[in-house]
């Protein structure tokens, strides 16, 4: 990064920085390597040689690429914060490595160590390159263009232009003329007659491409902290609603609710949801994909507070309800058989809809029933709800159709303590079986129960009974709370924005020198620099040219000689009049090949080496 | 939600298999331009040789005539190669690089001026007609033009965007990618990348009809939104664009190797490169285009974690497509660094650039089909 902060450094030469790659930064690279080297440094000049290796671009580079394989390994394990059961289940699974990896934090990937080193020190050198950049690039947009360099023909866009003398134009105003052209050209310009005879001007173009990627880069660490912000402040939660439940935002109201680290209760407003209806379709038109679902609408009524009045909305999948500061989606759905159990002494133990968890294919879903209100014994029921039933002769039956064509509850059922009053949590989903007696089983000689919609099965030892009284469908909320979402999208936006200004705008030097030959005619020259990639500077040099051409009626034509290579060859010395006549210009550069000197090559070296023609 | 009409998309599955019917003599044709290309171009230099006079004269000569001696990278005129060389030299020397970085007249005269050569380093249209490779251009056209009545068919048939499933992420991709090739054959002739191009979207086409095949159907709720129109397409477009410049990169190894072993004076072994410009322009033009691309990824990234946030209720959340985007954008901004990093030119940002685009192939192939994340609807 240095190499871009130092401009000046680099630019000393007459090449400028284009021209002269290897010299200061080199240096500058070897000193530090000398500096390291010496024992006498002193911890103040190892914290300042570790900053400058910190903030190199060499190392900005290798941190990135860091990055970059540093996030893989989160997409090829499972993660917690995703996912936690699978990462229990996937350690349980490979007891000869699981636990190596948990150590090593590679199923919290990116909250672990060393991924938030990787980005931190990313980061650092992210501030520490764009502090001093922003710094020196605000100097340089309020200083004046750099010198004129003595030999314009090394430069990568060189050119020249002879007025003739009939025309009038003495050297001093032709340079007058050209920053005229240059300044409504959009380049900030200075004339400099200092040496009198050779009038120069130096002109830049395209601070704002250095202002892009600051603003880029800058944007970067907005979009970081915006994110930061998110975690601090925000919270999110779910909840199950089934057709006909409202929902309270308030923590009781959540089936599970993850605060941010600077969460407070009081930030949750009142509002409420309920769940009025819901309708899923399913594509009943193709071939293919036949029972795949098409359609999710959750028609919900929404209050801003407990006194506010109702309003409909509706809520869909890929479309939020917004409220009270958070942001409502449709995550899931499903079935929920409704249900009527009545304990041994017939009196109603529990009575509603049970969510059933989705399983597989076609709605397939998992049912639990607790009753814990059952007397004289607690009552379990676990099995399966099928929207659409069907039996294979082997006897295992699926869902074969996702929508409710033939609805069934096959359910096994026990008897005992459900272990609900001891206070541990329990998951709703799941019965657990180990201090209860099986009542009704495959196995068993009461068999399983199944039931349809309307009928009710009377359970063995005057256990009581159940009935399976209709279905109704249940949404998943997830419910969000991000505070640090809006200016994260602004920092984004304002990332692109900079990194397009700083990909296609392009800054450009452009020096002109005037000359006044012997036989009177004015001599001109130019020359273009670009700073990082352009490669468009041929053009503005044609461009320039023209419009220069213009200003003083002379023909527009580039003659061949003058894209030569600006090597060594450029600065053979030639009468200007070459350029009207190539031939003349091979016998000229060959004849006076000797007489080159440093201090008159300027108008001298206007004509480029024969051959150079090719490049045309 | 439009019906889906079922015949539209047996017409679709039909232009497919055409537009790769035609893909494939296009393919022909561009090879044989490349072979045909390489022999003339080989004679123009044998004569560039021979011109350079014995290998007495040529030692007594210098450089000039030393390096046309060689049979020079390029047909260019024997000085025209020396310079070429020397500059390749530089380049391949590291930071002296930089100096020719702007792309201008300097760079610009590259090995492309001389008679025979092809494609010129800015890669501009040369004046003598490459008859194969016309004959190949007007094919693609063709298959194109009956891409295109493929990829609309497949829409009109599904009443929706043509990318929802792996089967039209591979025929609108495979068509975007031709599209974009043709519309910047307009500006710079890269026509040598021909058999490239062409033959990847054949076997996108063949992968898409044989192993993700996928009837005309609706799309789930969680795509029926028109981010997909906005993010997918971005994406699409990023990818064709990144498959040029990984051809291009490519290239450009094979080619900074082969210039390599001709400044040693080594035997140039690989005849058909001589079609292809030398490694600095690819490099700069591969930039260009990797430039742009960088931008669409960008927007992809962001319009992706937008629809994220509508769909889900979070906009990063680490699923495994959002990794390898992360992943991908990550390796290209390296690639932009690397550009702009003393010693990382030239062949090292090539790598860069070839990386990136493994990792959008994976992401793409592998991520899709045997990742199981919140992407998981690829239509499989
Ligand atoms: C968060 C990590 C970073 C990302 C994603 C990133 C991305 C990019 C991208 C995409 C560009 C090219 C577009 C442009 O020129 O504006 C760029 C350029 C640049 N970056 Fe970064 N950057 C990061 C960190 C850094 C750091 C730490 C440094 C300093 C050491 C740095 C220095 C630069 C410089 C000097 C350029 C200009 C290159 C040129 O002129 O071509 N960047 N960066």
């Amino acid at each position: 990064m240095s190499e871009r902060v130092k401009p000046t450094k680099k630019s000393s030469g007459a090449g400028g920085p284009q021209g002269t790659p290897e010299g200061p930064r080199q240096d500058h690279v070897k000193a530090a390597k000398a500096d390291a080297a010496l024992p006498a440094l002193g911890i103040l000049g190892m914290l300042r040689w570790a900053w400058t290796q910190l903030t190199s671009m060499r190392t900005a580079l290798f941190l990135l690429l860091l990055l970059a394989v540093a996030a893989v390994p989160g997409s090829l394990f499972p993660q917690r914060p995703a996912n936690p059961s699978v990462v229990t289940q996937y350690i349980k699974d490979h007891p000869d490595y699981g636990k190596i990896l948990d150590s090593l934090q590679l199923y919290d990937v990116y909250s672990s160590a060393w991924f938030s080193a990787i980005y931190i020190l990313l980061f650092i050198s992210l501030i520490g390159c764009v502090v001093p950049r922003a710094i020196a690039h605000y100097r340089a947009m309020r200083s004046q263009p750099p010198r004129t360099p003595k030999r314009l023909s090394r430069l990568p866009e060189y050119g020249t232009l002879v007025v003739p003398a009939e025309a009038g134009v003495p050297a001093s105003d032709a340079i007058e003329d050209a920053a005229a052209l240059l300044k409504k050209r959009g380049y900030r310009v200075e004339v400099r007659h200092d040496d009198g005879a050779r009038p120069s001007l130096g002109a830049e173009r395209g601070f704002l491409k250095e202002v892009g990627n600051l603003v880029f880069h800058t944007s970067l660490i907005g979009v970081l902290v915006s994110v930061a912000v998110g975690g601090l402040f925000g919270y999110s939660g779910q909840r199950i609603l089934v057709e006909g439940d409202t929902f309270v935002n308030t923590l009781v109201g959540y089936d599970q609710f993850t605060p941010g680290t600077n969460f407070q209760s009081s930030q949750l407003q009142p509002y409420s949801i309920q769940l009025d209806k819901f309708q899923a379709t399913f594509d009943r038109e193709s071939k293919g994909k036949f029972g795949q679902p098409i359609d999710f609408t959750a028609d919900v009524t929404t209050k801003e507070n407990p006194g506010a009045p109702a309003k409909k909305e509706v809520l869909k999948v890929n479309d939020p309800v917004t409220l009270g500061g958070t942001s409502i989606y449709l995550t899931g759905n499903g079935y929920a058989p409704v249900v009527t159990v009545r304990d041994g002494k017939g009196n109603i133990a529990m009575q509603g809809p049970v969510v059933a968890k989705l399983q597989g294919e076609n709605y397939y879903s998992s049912v639990v029933i607790k009753v814990p209100d059952a007397k004289p014994e607690q009552l379990g029921f676990a099995g399966f709800f099928l929207p659409t039933a069907f039996v294979t002769d082997k006897g295992i039956s699926f869902s074969g159709d996702p929508d409710l064509i033939n609805p069934q509850l096959s359910l096994n059922s026990y008897y005992g303590d459900l272990g609900l009053d001891k206070g541990a949590p329990q998951n709703v989903f799941e019965l657990d079986v180990k201090d209860l007696k099986p009542l009704n089983g495959r196995d068993l000689a009461a068999g399983g129960i199944t039931l349809a919609p309307g009928s009710t099965y009377t359970l063995p030892d005057g256990k009581g009974s159940i009935s399976f009284d209709g279905v109704k469908k249940y949404i998943g909320v997830d419910i969000h709370h991000n505070p640090g979402q809006l200016s994260a999208l602004i920092f984004a936006l304002l990332a692109v924005a900079g990194l397009v200004v700083s990909l296609y705008v392009n800054r450009r030097r452009v020096w002109v020198r005037t000359g006044t030959h012997e036989d009177g005619r004015t001599m001109v020259e130019y020359g273009l620099l670009t700073r990082g990639e352009d490669h468009r500077l041929a053009g503005e040099a044609v461009a320039i040219r023209g419009l220069l051409a213009g200003a003083w009626g002379l023909d527009t034509q580039i003659p061949p000689s003058e894209r030569a290579d600006n090597g060594p060859a450029g600065t053979d010395p030639a009468d200007a009049s070459v350029h009207t006549d190539p031939v003349d210009a091979s016998a000229a550069s060959g004849a006076d090949a000797s007489a080159a000197t440093p201090s008159e090559d300027f108008i001298q070296s206007t004509a480029g080496s024969p051959e150079s023609k090719k490049d045309q | 939600m439009f019906p889906i009409n079922e015949t539209m998309g047996q017409y679709s599955e039909l232009f497919m298999l055409l537009a790769a019917g035609t893909y494939t003599v296009a393919f022909i044709a561009f090879a044989w331009d490349l072979a045909k290309s390489s022999k003339a171009l080989r004679t123009v230099d044998l004569k560039a040789a021979a011109a350079a006079g014995t290998p007495d004269a040529a030692a007594s000569d210098g450089a000039a005539a030393d390096a046309g001696a060689k049979v020079p990278v390029a047909a260019g005129s024997v000085r025209g190669a020396a310079a070429d060389a020397d500059r390749v030299a530089g380049h391949l020397a590291g930071p002296a690089g930089r100096a020719e970085r702007p792309s201008s007249s300097v760079s610009a005269g590259g090995p492309g001026s001389g008679a025979g050569q092809t494609a010129n380093a800015s890669m501009e249209y040369a004046a003598e007609r490459r008859v194969p490779a016309r004959v190949a251009v007007a094919l693609t056209v063709l298959g194109a033009a009956i891409h295109a009545a493929g990829v609309l068919t497949r829409a009109v048939g599904a009443g929706r965007v043509p990318w929802g499933n792996m089967y039209e992420f591979l025929t609108t991709g495979a068509f975007v990618a031709v599209a974009v090739f043709l519309v910047v054959l307009i500006r710079r002739d890269l026509r040598f990348l021909g058999t490239f191009v062409v033959g990847l979207v054949i076997i996108m086409l063949v992968a898409a009809s044989v192993a993700y095949w996928t009837p005309v159907g609706h799309l789930v709720p969680a795509l029926q939104s028109y981010w997909l129109v906005i993010h997918v397409s971005i994406a699409v477009l990023s990818s064709a664009l990144f498959t040029l410049t990984f051809a291009m990169s490519a290239l450009q190894l094979v080619q900074s190797h082969r210039q390599k072993t001709l400044a040693a004076g080594g035997e140039d072994k690989l005849g058909f490169m001589r079609l292809v410009p030398s490694a600095l322009s690819l490099e700069n033009l591969s930039y260009r285009i990797n430039a742009i691309a960088f931008i669409g990824w960008t927007f992809t990234l962001m319009f992706g974690a937008i629809w994220a946030e509508k769909a889900w209720g979070r906009f990063w959340g680490w699923d495994t497509k959002e990794v390898w985007t992360f992943v991908i954008w990550v390796v290209y901004a390296g690639y932009l660094h690397a550009r702009a990093t003393r010693g990382w030119t030239g062949t090292r940002a090539a790598w860069l650039s070839i990386v990136g685009y493994l990792c959008v192939v994976f992401n793409f192939t592998i991520v899709n089909q045997f990742f199981n994340g919140l992407h998981s609807y690829s239509g499989l």
